[in-house]
């Protein structure tokens, strides 16, 4: 408009927020509404909480659940499950979809997965959207360019009362990554390296949006893998601007818009992206081209390295407190100071979780398992993060690959990543794990985890020990 | 929900930086129901050893700190996964405020949300806080939400910053659904504006 100021930039992030303020208070507190409010079957506490008011959900129509957390990934029917408290979490989810009349994919209808890879494969996770689930990795669907984010069980009775939440505007951070990144490197090897430079709570109060031309380059489930663990970096969501990679990822999935739904949509999709000219609160750049396939040998996130690197000598720490922490976690993990990653030999791989269990991680995993055997004494196993991720997988013999090179292949849940469903590793054991976690007993009580991609979990499993995937893929 | 105002008790502490929420609550417990006492399961692998036995130098095993009703904890304290039962088991325990450099920002939510205290001070004053009751366990310290107030054992006071409205909510054992519910009609509007082809 003539004699008008230009707009104020803003990131993707604001333009989302702005988007959905119910209201605002003089203190700061924003009442945001919930557009897609994703639900697993650890949310039975809070359906008790809004039965208890007696108060039902107020937009069923935006509620979209899975069982995830407590299914058996061996059996597959919900009567199979032994352990009481278990089969009741998912009988609850099932008596409170049909009572309160919201969409459940369910263990028997083909679409049952872990809800944060069944969200972006329905085509339910948006651009633009505000997404909520209560669970950490929520951050996930900032992939396809949402706000999305985790929330404690109190927070999801609220969402189901008012389909809105209380939110403080958090701070914002760009992680820009420029470069190519080499063979063999991933999304969870970006992510990883990110968080060994940032720390642990390196994006605490932050909403972090991933940027620059390595980003860019990354496919739709890498930028999932990514936003996945923007969490274990201390970030309340993570997210990727849409671009055609996101809309071709989305068209013609079940939820998509369709015709001229589509269009309209792809007109506010693409305006989404931050002007040029905004400003975040902290800034961080990583080298791309630097990035290596990485693995975690403590317990935090953010003990990662290269695996060319050696581990650690907590001898050679100079502050006596790091020091200190730094020998408690070799006494947990069973290593020894200097050693060299790849020699560092594992008892049970775990290929999965809502942060590599889509199709193009098992892809990358059966590359390296393909004509090769599970090293002897190694426990190997696949669990795909959906329904329909399995039947792809099957579709395109993955699973003939895995079983003929000695690998279990499962059926769908968190499983292993959080043993909720009792599926655990023993004490001592040492397991390599495409999960996001490696906190003290996550994999059970005693056992000890090192995360990595799916290839590299794939390398660790063939050979019997942390293994460089490059040197298997090229040299043979 | 209890409203919290102020608190004077022995201090438990957790000195380590990047305490997650699955050594506060092992998973294994997530599917207990909210009744069910969850203080029993508050460090449960840390604090008991496999055969059951106490660890004997593990904090909330020592005579002082077995009742604390505040505990400290170093940078990022209860990162990790959105359970909520990770702060029902302090709840439960009987802590009611914690004091740490940094939190799990899903954990200092939920904190609010069920009646505790999340208290973040400068590393060097939880430091300092944590070497006081290190040396003297019997130690107390007192928390005091009208004031945003921390007073340590040798009488010296930090200050705290919390978002207004979370303060209310503590001071009033404020119901923030029933307070939401109070704005059904904005919420309603926003729905009609928001239309169909809006999401």
């Amino acid at each position: 408009m003539p004699g008008s100021e230009a707009p104020e930039a803003r990131t993707m992030f604001e333009k989302i927020w702005s988007r959905h303020r119910v209201l605002e208070r003089d203190d700061g507190q924003t009442l945001l509404y919930v557009d897609r409010h994703l639900v697993h079957d650890g949310s039975a506490p809070a359906f008790e909480m809004l039965r208890s008011r007696g108060i039902a959900p107020r937009a069923p129509d935006r509620i979209f659940a899975t069982p995830d957390h407590y299914v058996p990934t061996d059996p597959r029917t919900r009567q199979a499950i032994p352990n009481d408290e278990h089969r009741g979490m998912v009988e609850a989810l099932e008596r409170n979809a049909a009572v309160s009349g919201f969409r459940l994919f369910g263990l028997t209808d083909g679409n049952q997965g872990i809800v944060h890879v069944v969200g972006p494969e329905a085509g339910l996770s948006q651009p633009g959207m505000l997404i909520v689930c209560g669970d950490s990795h929520t951050s996930t669907h900032g992939a396809l360019g949402a706000l999305a984010f985790g929330i404690g069980s109190t927070e999801v009775a609220h969402v189901l009362a008012t389909q809105s939440l209380w939110q403080r505007k958090p701070a914002t951070m760009r992680i820009t990554v420029d470069g190519k990144l080499g063979f063999g490197v991933t999304g969870k090897d970006v992510i990883l390296a990110i968080i060994a430079q940032i720390g642990a709570a390196g994006a605490t109060g932050h909403v972090i949006e991933y940027a620059g031309s390595a980003i860019r380059g990354l496919s739709m489930e890498g930028r999932l893998t990514l936003c996945n663990m923007s969490i274990e970096g201390g970030g309340r969501a993570g997210m990727v601007a849409p671009d055609d990679t996101t809309f071709q990822y989305i068209a013609g999935r079940p939820f998509a818009p369709q015709g001229h739904d589509w269009d309209a949509a792809l007109m506010r999709w693409r305006a989404l992206p931050s002007d040029p000219e905004a400003r975040f609160d902290t800034e961080v750049t990583l080298d791309g081209d630097a990035v290596a396939p990485m693995v975690t040998w403590g317990n935090s996130p953010e003990d990662a390295l290269p695996i060319d690197a050696r581990i650690p000598d907590p001898a050679m720490e100079p502050d006596a407190e790091r020091r200190a922490i730094m020998a408690g976690t070799f006494a947990y993990m069973g290593l020894i100071p200097g050693t060299p990653l790849e020699e560092v030999a594992v008892n049970r791989v775990f290929i999965g979780s809502c942060t590599n269990g889509r199709i193009e991680d098992l892809r990358a995993a059966a590359a390296v398992a393909r004509g090769r055997r599970v090293a002897e004494g190694v426990t190997a196993w696949v669990v795909p993060g959906s329904a329909p991720v399995k039947r792809q997988a099957e579709a395109e013999g993955l699973d003939r690959i895995f079983t003929e090179a000695g690998f279990e292949w499962r059926e769908a849940g968190c499983s292993m990543c959080l043993g909720t469903n009792g599926e655990i590793a023993a004490p001592g054991e040492r397991v390599a794990s495409t999960s996001n976690r490696n906190f003290r007993g996550r994999q059970g009580p005693g056992a000890r985890t090192h995360l990595m991609g799916p290839a590299m979990a794939a390398a660790a499993a063939v050979t019997g020990h942390l293994a460089d995937v490059r040197r298997l893929m090229v040299g043979g | 929900m209890e409203p919290f105002v102020a608190l004077r008790s022995a201090a438990v502490p957790f000195a380590r930086p990047n305490i997650d929420t699955d050594q506060i609550l092992p998973a294994r417990y997530l599917s207990r129901p909210r009744d069910d006492n969850h203080g029993a399961y508050l460090f449960r692998d840390l604090r008991l050893a496999t055969d059951g036995s106490e660890v004997p130098d593990f904090p909330l095993n020592q005579p002082h700190w077995r009742d604390a009703r505040i505990a400290l904890g170093g940078r990022n304290f209860a990162c990790g996964s959105s359970r909520e039962n990770a702060v029902w088991a302090f709840y439960d325990h009987g802590v009611r405020a914690v004091i740490a450099p940094s939190f799990g920002d899903i954990f200092a939510n939920n904190a609010v949300k069920n009646g505790m205290l999340a208290v973040t001070l400068p590393a060097a004053d939880v430091a300092t806080l944590i070497a006081q009751v290190q040396a003297d366990p019997a130690a107390e310290i007192a928390v005091d939400l009208p004031s945003q107030t921390v007073t340590g054992p040798d009488g010296a006071t930090y200050r705290f910053e919390i978002d207004p409205f979370a303060k209310k909510c503590l001071l009033e054992g404020l119901d923030e659904i029933a307070f939401t519910l109070n704005h059904a009609e904005e919420i309603a509007a926003f729905e009609r504006r928001l239309g169909r082809d809006n999401y």
